[in-house]
């Protein structure tokens, strides 16, 4: 239990990496580490892919990435109709990690750039829910 | 390796809501592929049934499907993978027919997407790709295509004027293809930003607008497979699979190699095919593109080598690619006109390339006499990706 508690709206209740939820509640974005041979994993897994190891760790995700693509939503799912427009996006951290989500609501659309500078901060809803965004990388 | 034929095709028009039931819609395909092909059902070992199962009411569609069809005692099954289900479907049953297990086979692709309500539609389409660590963002397929949009404008220059002439050559064949769903006719006028009148041009997930996408609708498509033995036997114009290419990537955005670069399974799939049929992609005459969006037959014309990474709009600019063009794509309206029934969609574009190769497309033929055509069906986001290469004789 405790994944119902990520994002806008979650679709999972139960994890392995549900702990992922209780560090955005500590204020950290962290995806997993493969204690035997070292992979980084974003999103979190439970399972190495690699040496099949299921020894797994947490690190804290780069905080300074480059917004390697974007878009913003008109329309929106099912459960999410009071939130559009938004933006959503991908964070390019180099070495092969990288990251999607939403973009912070207070970015406007034309300062938004492929290859802009960007940072990532954990967020908690009015709803107490609890997710990550996409920042300007000056904040 | 001509050792596996269509012998048969069929199509129901691709409506929005059908008024009927899937077992119904099913049987408006099989009816014309099996008079198509002149046969009955005695002559057909197995069934293979095509869909995205979050659409539909009836659970384990396959054996209720059979039955109406009367292919009963024989086997049947399902294979799913979302938009491509019935270009998997056709590779399965190539499979089954090469292991010698069966010598005619029938694979049906159906989708009643108008079988849930809306509402209920749209939270599936929610729910259509990573639903841990993605859907709890407010995702859905035109915003995921929009990244891919977005990335590859900025790097290759490619235009919403570019992405609007996809849509107009596809409306060219859409209005003269009486299956298709969009039938009216399209302008640029259309697409004019900030005219109330222009119906096309609203954004849906910026870059892309209204008229970037597909339509949904109700559909189903039907394709006979027999051996060569079966096939000479039975058939007096058989078109053979010369090539099949399938791969499958990341669900995750984050774990996705480039987006200016499109989609990576429609690379690869299409150099399996390549290779396994012998060619390259200057032999191929006719080709059916997965355009969910009109970005993704730009990416799609560069992964299957029609134009080089980021050159891609320039066969729309040249107008290469319409029926008259050196390579004709998507001549009966695509997606973006003809509709997009998820489960449909594969084995409606194998029926119009098998169509084109004999010659009976109609107005939609391609000059020529084209003997080599080419399908290019993705499913999801470029989950899972199908190239499939057919020749005659």
């Amino acid at each position: 239990m405790g994944f119902e508690k990520f994002g806008r709206k979650s679709f999972t209740a139960v994890t392995k990496t549900a702990k992922f939820v209780d560090l955005l509640a500590e204020g950290k974005v962290e995806g997993t580490v493969c204690k035997d041979c070292g992979v980084k994993f974003f999103p979190p897994r439970a399972d190495c892919a690699k040496c099949f190891s299921k020894n797994m760790d947490w690190f804290e995700m780069p905080k300074k990435g480059k917004l390697e693509t974007f878009t913003t939503a008109y329309y929106a799912p099912f459960g999410f109709e009071a939130d559009p427009p938004y933006a959503m996006g991908v964070v390019d951290f180099g070495g092969g990690l990288k990251l999607f989500a939403r973009l912070a609501k207070n970015i406007k659309p034309e300062d938004l750039k492929v290859g802009g500078d960007v940072t990532i901060r954990p967020l908690k809803y009015d709803d107490d829910q609890l997710s990550f965004e996409i920042a300007k990388g000056d904040q | 390796m001509k050792d596996v034929a269509v012998i048969g095709v069929g199509q129901s028009s691709f409506v929005r809501g059908y008024e009927g039931s899937i077992r119904e819609l099913a049987f408006e395909a099989f009816r014309e592929a099996m008079q198509d092909a002149g046969i009955t059902q005695k002559d057909v070992d197995a069934s293979v049934f095509c869909s995205a199962p979050e659409y539909d009411k009836q659970r384990s569609p396959a054996g209720v499907l059979a039955e109406y069809l009367g292919l009963i005692p024989q086997p049947t099954f399902y294979v799913e993978t979302v938009c491509s289900s019935s270009s998997t479907g056709l590779k399965v049953a190539y499979s089954m027919i090469k292991a010698g297990l069966h010598d005619v086979v029938v694979v049906l692709g159906f989708q009643k997407m108008s079988e849930i309500t809306s509402a209920e539609s749209q939270e599936r389409m929610g729910r259509g790709a990573d639903i841990q660590w993605e859907a709890p963002f407010g995702t859905m397929m035109p915003a995921y295509y929009a990244l891919y949009a977005q990335a590859y404008m900025s790097k290759h220059g490619l235009t919403h004027d570019d992405l609007m002439g996809v849509r107009l050559k596809s409306s060219t064949y859409g209005v003269i293809n009486e299956r298709a769903v969009y039938r009216k006719p399209v302008k640029p006028g259309d697409f004019k930003q900030g005219d109330p009148e222009a119906k096309l041009a609203g954004p849906v997930a910026w870059p892309l607008r209204v008229g970037d996408c597909c339509a949904n609708a109700d559909g189903s498509s039907c394709i006979i497979l027999a051996n060569a033995q079966k096939a000479k036997a039975l058939s007096k114009k058989p078109v053979w699979i010369a090539g099949i290419g399938a791969a499958s990537e990341a669900v995750n955005m984050a774990a996705r190699p480039d987006f200016a670069k499109g989609l990576s399974v429609g690379y690869a799939a299409a150099a399996q095919a390549y290779k396994m049929a012998g060619i390259t992609a200057k032999n191929v005459k006719v080709a059916e593109v997965h355009d969910c969006f009109t970005i993704a037959e730009i990416m799609a014309y560069e992964g299957l080598g029609f134009a080089p990474a980021g050159d891609g709009k320039q066969l729309i600019r040249e107008k290469a690619t319409y029926k008259e063009g050196k390579i004709p794509v998507n001549v009966d309206g695509g997606l973006l006109s003809k509709g997009h029934p998820i489960g449909a969609t594969g084995g409606s574009q194998i029926r119009t390339i098998v169509l084109q190769l004999r010659g009976e497309a109609g107005p939609m033929q391609v000059p020529g006499a084209p003997d080599i055509g080419l399908v290019h069906n993705i499913g999801g986001v470029g989950l899972y990706g199908n190239v499939t290469i057919f020749n005659r004789d």
